[in-house]
């Protein structure tokens, strides 16, 4: 194999290489028409370029000067937040006791969550929005923080156990016979630990909740708590004959963006392997 | 430093398993106790309740006199090293053995102190500002016993803390861990599976098997008087040989010939009113080539003629086997086969294992007389496992 490894890896290389651009470049082709015609003017939407040939931030200057984009972009960022603190820190204490603890329906409880993660959300929007009108939860941010806490809790808990089954759990023993009390052991040991699992959960569950637009088409009406998704698709030109096509693709740009940087932000802090050295191996 | 008492200490799981079952041990102060035995004995179970990571079903666990059996390990002022080293892998070497004394909210400056005069010990200094991940096995292994030492608690626990190291390097450590226990004069207890760690490192050994205690005792009254079969064969390398033998008129027939009762075996046998069939055990290091022992010493022994099956020369000795038609058997046997792995070899017949000198002519292939020394054989009973020989 080593005599003939030369020519070989590289066809392989090759080949790969190939399919991995094939792949970059259907993904990422829809997302750079996407910006191209952000910046294009009216008047040269539809010519068919891919690069504009008239320049114009005139669309991320009409939408950022509407209180329609500015509120539900305060809206999403609000919500999302709100939703994924308390996601992870509940999924955090549920994924550190099924991953440590012994306990009665523990299999029970990790099944359901499952199921809850299965359940198709379409099926539940019209219960969810009977519930809400009724209790008056309807169009308000807690309207919406409340299902999204539900439907990426059972992801929540599942990155995080199995982050949490990596800690050796000696670590937590050696911290209590150093002295530590149960949370201490937990705090100044496990948690520092736990904490690239925390990123990654807090990522994708923040994800979830920004991308979300079935909930937040149903179970919201105004400018209240309606978010960017939603907003997205309720854009309209200055009037009836004019297309909005250039003012939604910038919005999508916004609402793009700061995904894509979290993630590289976050991507070297995921990598991190903050285990290792803990035991040997 | 002080005294540890387990008074009828018992482990019963949720699920009815026993895992340790009345174990009495009383370990004085400054004492190096090892607990010993095969893998599912009880001797971790057994360190985890005296640390408080486990419940105690029933009995006490008694430490300075003090009832502990409901302390938090927090409370029980032990430090415990464990066989990953379990470093903290996000603290520096300094910050992992400062880690206790700062929960014991002790000032910087002390700890500043500790860690430093721990780390001076363990030759740690160099190291102190790295981070466990770019240490070597040996190393971490003593930061782990530096996390130990820094607090000076009332004992050391250690759970087979040598297990992970490779050879070399184990019997180095085997033998700074034994002058950094007499330096500190702390009571350590000490769990291995390695008959040769608790030989060399304990003032007394406690051997384990099932749950139960088998014998306790100073390595070298363990290793010339085991109480029965199973610490007999657990106890010494080469293990013991084990060849079934069978009361005859005035000796006793064996895979290695008619053997002569001597007045000591007898009264032995009279006195513990042995079956008639029983098991014989003779060390390795008891057999001695038959041209080289003078008149007298053949007086005191006998010999067996055998084919040679195996030489291994040490150097120093030379291991000969020899291949029996027969194997001894019982319950306690066939646990120690399955725990060496030995069981895994199929092997029908008994085998020999002899420690002859060096300057034995021996061959394989030969038909080669061996003298044994009748002093040292014992015999012990295949149903119970009791040693008949021992004296009471």
């Amino acid at each position: 194999m080593a005599a003939f490894g030369g020519t070989d890896t590289r066809a392989r290389k090759l080949r790969w290489s190939l399919l991995n651009t094939l792949v970059v470049v259907y993904a990422l082709v829809p997302v750079l028409w996407i910006m191209s015609l952000s910046f294009k003017t009216p008047a040269t939407l539809n010519d068919g370029n891919f690069i504009p040939r008239e320049w114009t931030l005139e669309n991320y200057r009409s939408i950022l000067s509407t209180t329609e984009f500015l509120r539900a972009l305060l809206n999403s960022i609000g919500i999302a937040l709100i939703a994924t603190a308390i996601a992870v820190v509940l999924g955090t204490m549920a994924a550190y006791a099924i991953a440590r603890l012994q306990f009665p329906g523990k299999r029970l409880l990790v099944g359901v969550s499952l199921l809850i993660a299965m359940f198709p959300q379409i099926s539940l929007v019209s219960p969810l929005f009977e519930i809400e009108r009724t209790l008056g939860l309807f169009d308000t941010w807690p309207g919406l923080i409340l299902p999204y806490i539900t439907f990426s809790l059972p992801l929540a808990i599942y990155t995080l156990s199995a982050f949490f089954r990596e800690i050796p759990w000696e670590l937590e023993k050696a911290a209590k016979m150093d002295g530590a009390t149960p949370g201490q052991a937990f705090l100044k040991v496990i948690a520092p630990l736990a904490a690239p699992g925390v990123f990654t959960t807090a990522i994708l569950v923040f994800i979830f909740c920004w991308n979300d637009f079935l909930f937040a088409l149903t179970l919201t009406s105004t400018e209240r708590s309606r978010t960017v998704p939603v907003a997205l698709s309720f854009f309209t030109g200055d009037s009836q004959f004019q297309d909005p096509t250039g003012s939604i693709s910038a919005a999508a740009v916004v609402i793009t963006v700061p995904i894509i940087v979290a993630v590289l932000f976050f991507q070297r802090r995921i990598v991190a392997g903050l285990t290792s050295g803990a035991v040997k191996g | 430093m002080s005294d540890i008492v387990l008074d009828r200490v018992t482990k019963r799981y949720p699920d009815g398993a026993l895992a340790v079952q009345e174990v009495n041990i009383e370990i004085a102060d400054g004492e190096f106790i090892i607990l010993v035995g095969p893998s599912g004995c009880g001797k971790s179970t057994t360190l985890n309740m005296i640390a408080g990571l486990e419940d105690i079903t029933s009995g006490e666990l008694r430490i300075d006199g003090t009832v502990v059996n409901d302390r938090a390990p927090k409370d029980r002022d032990i430090a415990m090293v464990f066989q990953s080293y379990a470093l903290y892998p996000h603290l520096s070497v300094r910050e992992n053995m400062a880690f206790p004394l700062r929960l014991a909210k002790l000032d910087t400056a002390t700890i500043d102190r500790k860690v430093n005069e721990a780390a001076r010990i363990l030759d740690l200094t160099q190291h102190l500002d790295r981070r466990p991940s770019n240490l070597s096995g040996g190393q971490r292994q003593r930061v782990a016993m530096g996390r130990a030492i820094v607090r000076n608690p009332k004992a050391f626990l250690m759970d087979e803390p040598l297990s992970n190291l490779d050879a070399k390097l184990r019997v180095q450590m085997r033998t700074s861990v034994s002058r950094l226990q007499k330096q500190l004069g702390t009571t350590t207890v000490y769990v291995t599976h390695d008959q040769t760690e608790a030989m060399t490192l304990g003032d007394r050994v406690v051997v384990m098997r099932g749950g139960v205690v088998q014998q306790i005792g100073a390595p070298q009254h363990l290793y010339e008087h085991p109480a029965n079969l199973f610490v007999a064969g657990f106890i010494g390398s080469p293990a013991m040989n084990f060849v079934p033998a069978a009361v005859a008129d005035g000796g006793l027939a064996t895979a290695l010939g008619e053997i002569r009762l001597t007045d000591r075996l007898r009264r032995a046998m009279e006195r513990a009113d042995a079956p008639r069939e029983v098991i014989l055990g003779i060390r390795p290091e008891h057999f001695e080539d038959a041209s080289l022992v003078d008149d007298r010493m053949r007086a005191e022994g006998d010999v067996f003629t055998g084919l040679v099956d195996v030489v291994e020369s040490m150097g120093s000795d030379k291991y000969v086997y020899y291949a029996l038609d027969e194997k001894a058997r019982s319950a306690e046997l066939e646990e120690l086969a399955a725990d060496s792995g030995s069981s895994d070899v199929p092997a029908s017949e008994g085998q020999l294992v002899t420690r002859l000198s060096a300057v034995s002519p021996v061959r394989e292939g030969d038909h080669h007389e061996v003298w044994f020394d009748l002093g040292k054989v014992q015999l012990f009973d295949p149903s119970t496992g009791r040693n008949l020989t021992l004296e009471a």
